[in-house]
C-alpha cells in the first residue's frame, strides 16, 4: 500500500521513452506521443536549434549584448511549449528564449533585452508569456499568482513556470512552491537542470536525492525527465498540466539536460568542467535521437528533413534581418513608462534630457556650418 | 440640481483604512486582500477585521508566513486582472519581500513598456512610538521612496488614511502605503467614497502660519501640530505642512508653503542620514534658496538602530526638539 507521501515521490531513474540512439524504450511500452507530435516537437527543435546558433552569431557580430544559449536544451525548450494551450501562461528565465519562440514571440522581439533596445521586447499579453526574468526564481511566484486569479475567476487556465537547477536554491522556489501547494493553484514547475550555475555544478546546489524529490516536502508531486528526450517530456508535461488543469494541484517536473555551451559568450566553461563531459552529454543530442526514431519510424524522410531546415532557415533570417536593423531609441522612453501619468519630478527631468539633445543638435549644425564655409 | 449626500463618520485611523478595503472591496470584485493573520483573525492591528467574513475567503484570505512570497504572488494576481492590496505585518518585516518590490512590483511596467501595469498596494504598518521590540518599528520608507516606479503614501489621520487608499487601490501603478502605528487609535472625522480630496501627490496645510513651516509627514505630523501650539503660545507663528505623499513629491505646494514664511524645518522619525529628510531639505533649498531667511533645519531620528521600548523616546522628534530647531533659525534679535 502506498501513502500519499509515496506518490508524490518521482520514478526511481528520470523517465525515457527514447534512448539516445533512438529507440523505444521498455517504459515505451506503454505508448509514446503520437508521431504527428513528435514531428511537431522535431520541427520546433530545429529552429530552437538554428535560433541558438544565430543569436549566438548575432552576440559576435556585436548585435547582441550577451546570449544565454540554450544550446542542448531544446527538448525542454520545445516540450515547455507545446503542451500549453493558448489561454495557459508561460514564465521563462532569461535562457528561455527559444520556448518563448516556440510559443509563437517574434523572435526579435524575444531578443529585445539581449540586443539593448529596452528591457522586455515584447507584449506579454500577447502570447501569454511572461518578460524574460533575469533575477532567479522570483518569476515563480508570479507564475502562481496569475494561476490563482484564472481559478479565481473559474477560468481552466495553466501556468508552466520554469527555473534552472540553480534557481532551486533560491528562497523563492521554496515560497512559490509552498503557496502553490497551499492554494491548489495550477501550475507546472519545470526545472531544467543542466547541470551547472554558471560555473558551480549541481552537488553544490542540491544535496536532494534529485531535485524532483523536492516536491514531496511542500505536498506537490514531483517527476524527473531525461530532458534530451522529447517523447519523455511531451508525455510527462502534458500530463502534469492537465492533472493541474482538472484542479489537481502544482506539479513539479525536472528535466535532466546539459548545458552544451557556457553560461553565455561572456563565460569560459573550460574554467570549470573538462571535455569529456561535455562529449559524452554530446552523444545523447535531442535532435539526433528524435530524428533517428522518426526515420525509423518512416514519419521522416530527407525531403522533409530538408522542409524543417528550411523553415528554421526563415527564421534565423527574420532574426538576423530584425536585429541587423538599427532601432534609434527615443530618450522620452526613459520616462514614459515609469508610472501610469509621469510625476512632477519625471517631466522635469524629462526636460533636461530634451534639452541636452537640442543643444547638441545645435552645436552640431553649427560645426557643420564651420566646416562647409 | 440634486445634490449627492456626503456621508460622514468618526473612525479611528485603523477603523479608517477598514472601511476603505470594506468600500472598496465591495465595489470593486477583483480587490483581494491577503497577507499573514488577516483572515479570521482580523489583522493583528485588527485593521482587515470582518472582511473575510463579509467577503468570503476568496476576497481576503490568509497566506503562508513568507513576505517574498506574498509580494511576488500579489504581482501575479494583479498581472492577471485583480487588484491585490497586501499587509507586510510589521516594517522590519517587509525585508524579505523588498526583492519583489524593487525588481519587479516597482519595474514590470517600465520594463513592459507599459503594457504590463500593477495596480496592488502593499500596507505596512511603520514606524515607532508604541513601545515595540526590536524590528517592530522602523521607519522604512527612505528605502521604498528612492526606488523608481514606486508611489509612496502615509497618511497621518484618519481621514487621510480612508481617501488616501481608496485612491491608492484605485490607482494603475503600485503603491506603497505606510501607517503609522501610533496613529492607529487616534480618532477624527472621516469622509467616505472615492474622490475625496486631496489625492496622492498633493500636500496640505494642516495649520496656518507666517514664521516658519514645519514639513511632516505621517507619525510626526500631530506632533509637528502640538509644536505649532506651543510655539503659538510664546508668539511665534508655526505653519505645518503635511506631505501626505513622498512620492509623487509635492515640490509646488511645499515651496509655495515655505516661500510664504522664509524658514523651514523638517520633521521625520526616520534616520536623517541619506533619508526623506535630506531629500526634502536638498529639494527646499535649491527651489526656495532666494526666500529663505535661514537654512533648512531637520529634526529627525538618530542615526542608530531604532532603540528598545524604554529608551525610543530619545529617537521621536519631540515638540521640545522641533521648537530648538525653530529657534536656531537665524531669528533677528527684536
Amino acid at each position: 500500500m502506498t501513502s500519499d507521501a509515496d506518490r508524490m515521490l518521482p520514478s526511481r531513474e528520470p523517465v525515457m521513452l527514447l534512448d539516445p540512439d533512438g529507440r523505444p524504450t521498455v517504459a515505451a511500452r506503454a505508448g509514446l506521443p503520437a508521431s504527428e507530435e513528435l514531428l511537431r516537437g522535431l520541427a520546433g527543435m530545429v529552429v530552437a536549434r538554428r535560433f541558438n546558433e544565430q543569436a549566438s552569431a548575432l552576440v559576435r557580430q556585436g548585435r547582441l549584448a550577451v546570449y544565454p544559449s540554450s544550446y542542448g536544451q531544446e527538448a525542454c525548450q520545445v516540450a515547455a511549449a507545446q503542451v500549453l494551450t493558448g489561454e495557459d501562461w508561460l514564465f521563462p528565465t532569461y535562457r528561455d528564449t527559444a520556448a518563448a519562440v516556440a510559443r509563437g514571440v517574434d523572435p526579435v522581439e524575444v531578443l529585445g533585452l539581449l540586443k539593448g533596445d529596452w528591457h522586455s521586447g515584447y507584449d506579454p499579453y500577447e502570447r501569454h508569456v511572461a518578460p524574460l526574468t533575469t533575477p532567479l526564481a522570483t518569476q515563480l511566484p508570479h507564475a502562481v499568482g496569475v494561476a490563482h486569479a484564472a481559478r479565481l475567476r473559474g477560468e481552466r487556465t495553466v501556468v508552466l513556470a520554469m527555473c534552472g537547477d540553480g534557481g532551486t536554491s533560491e528562497g523563492d522556489f521554496h515560497e512559490a512552491l509552498n503557496f502553490a501547494a497551499v492554494f491548489r493553484a495550477p501550475v507546472v514547475f519545470f526545472v531544467q537542470n543542466n547541470q551547472y550555475a554558471i560555473s558551480v555544478p549541481l552537488a553544490r546546489q542540491s544535496a536532494a536525492p534529485s531535485l524532483a524529490h523536492k516536491g514531496v516536502g511542500y505536498g506537490i508531486p514531483g517527476e524527473h525527465v531525461d530532458g534530451n528526450d522529447l517523447a519523455a517530456l511531451l508525455d510527462v508535461l502534458s500530463g502534469a498540466v492537465g492533472r493541474a488543469r482538472a484542479g489537481e494541484g502544482p506539479q513539479l517536473v525536472e528535466g535532466r539536460t546539459y548545458r552544451m555551451q557556457a553560461h553565455t559568450n561572456a563565460d569560459d566553461a573550460t574554467r570549470y568542467r573538462a571535455d569529456d563531459e561535455v562529449a559524452a552529454w554530446a552523444a545523447k543530442d535531442p535532435l539526433v535521437r528524435l530524428e533517428a526514431y522518426l526515420r525509423t519510424e518512416g514519419v521522416l524522410d530527407d525531403a522533409r528533413a530538408a522542409d524543417l531546415t528550411e523553415a528554421a532557415e526563415q527564421v534565423a533570417r527574420r532574426t538576423r534581418d530584425g536585429l541587423n536593423q538599427d532601432v534609434e531609441p527615443d530618450p522620452d522612453d526613459l520616462f514614459r513608462f515609469v508610472y501610469s501619468q509621469p510625476t512632477p519630478q519625471l517631466v522635469e527631468q524629462l526636460a533636461v534630457v530634451r534639452d541636452e539633445i537640442s543643444r547638441d543638435e545645435q552645436s552640431r549644425d553649427e560645426q557643420s556650418r564651420e566646416e562647409t564655409r | 440640481m440634486t445634490t449627492t449626500a456626503v456621508e460622514h463618520a468618526t473612525l479611528s485611523t485603523a477603523q479608517a483604512i477598514n472601511r476603505a478595503l470594506h468600500d472598496a472591496m465591495a465595489e470593486d470584485p477583483t480587490v483581494l486582500v491577503l497577507g499573514e493573520d488577516v483572515g479570521p483573525l482580523g489583522g493583528v492591528f485588527r485593521v482587515t477585521d470582518g472582511l473575510t467574513a463579509e467577503f468570503g475567503e476568496d476576497r481576503c484570505f490568509d497566506t503562508p508566513l513568507a513576505e517574498a512570497g506574498i509580494a511576488g504572488f500579489a504581482v501575479g494576481l494583479a498581472m492577471n486582472g485583480m487588484r491585490p492590496v497586501i499587509e507586510m505585518q510589521f516594517d522590519a518585516f517587509a525585508y524579505p519581500a523588498f526583492e519583489q518590490v524593487v525588481s519587479h512590483i516597482a519595474k514590470m511596467r517600465n520594463r513592459t513598456r507599459g503594457r504590463v501595469a500593477l495596480p496592488l498596494v502593499v500596507r505596512i504598518p511603520y514606524a515607532g512610538g508604541i513601545g515595540g521590540v526590536e524590528h517592530h518599528c522602523d521607519s522604512s520608507e527612505s528605502y521604498y521612496a528612492h526606488t523608481p516606479g514606486l508611489h509612496v503614501v502615509a497618511p497621518s489621520n484618519p481621514a487621510d488614511a480612508y481617501t488616501l487608499l481608496r485612491e491608492a487601490i484605485a490607482s494603475p501603478d503600485p503603491v506603497i502605503f505606510l501607517e503609522p502605528k501610533k496613529l492607529y487609535w487616534a480618532k477624527g472625522e472621516v469622509v467616505l467614497g472615492r474622490g475625496g480630496e486631496p489625492g496622492i501627490g498633493t500636500a496640505v496645510v494642516r495649520r496656518q502660519g507666517t514664521d516658519a513651516t514645519l514639513i511632516a509627514y505621517g507619525p510626526t505630523v500631530p506632533v509637528a501640530i502640538e509644536a505649532a501650539e506651543v510655539a503659538a503660545r510664546d508668539g511665534r507663528s508655526l505653519q505645518v505642512v503635511d506631505l501626505r505623499s513622498i512620492v509623487p513629491f509635492d515640490d509646488a505646494g511645499v515651496c509655495a508653503a515655505v516661500e510664504s514664511t522664509g524658514r523651514a524645518v523638517v520633521v521625520a522619525e526616520a534616520a536623517g542620514f541619506a533619508s526623506v529628510s535630506s531629500e526634502i531639505a536638498a529639494r527646499v533649498s535649491e527651489r526656495c534658496f532666494h526666500s529663505l531667511s535661514a537654512p533648512v533645519r531637520r529634526v529627525t531620528g538618530f542615526d542608530i538602530p531604532y532603540p528598545p521600548p524604554k529608551l525610543e523616546h530619545f529617537q521621536l522628534p519631540s515638540v521640545d526638539r522641533i521648537l530648538d530647531a525653530v529657534d536656531e533659525l537665524q531669528w533677528e534679535e527684536a
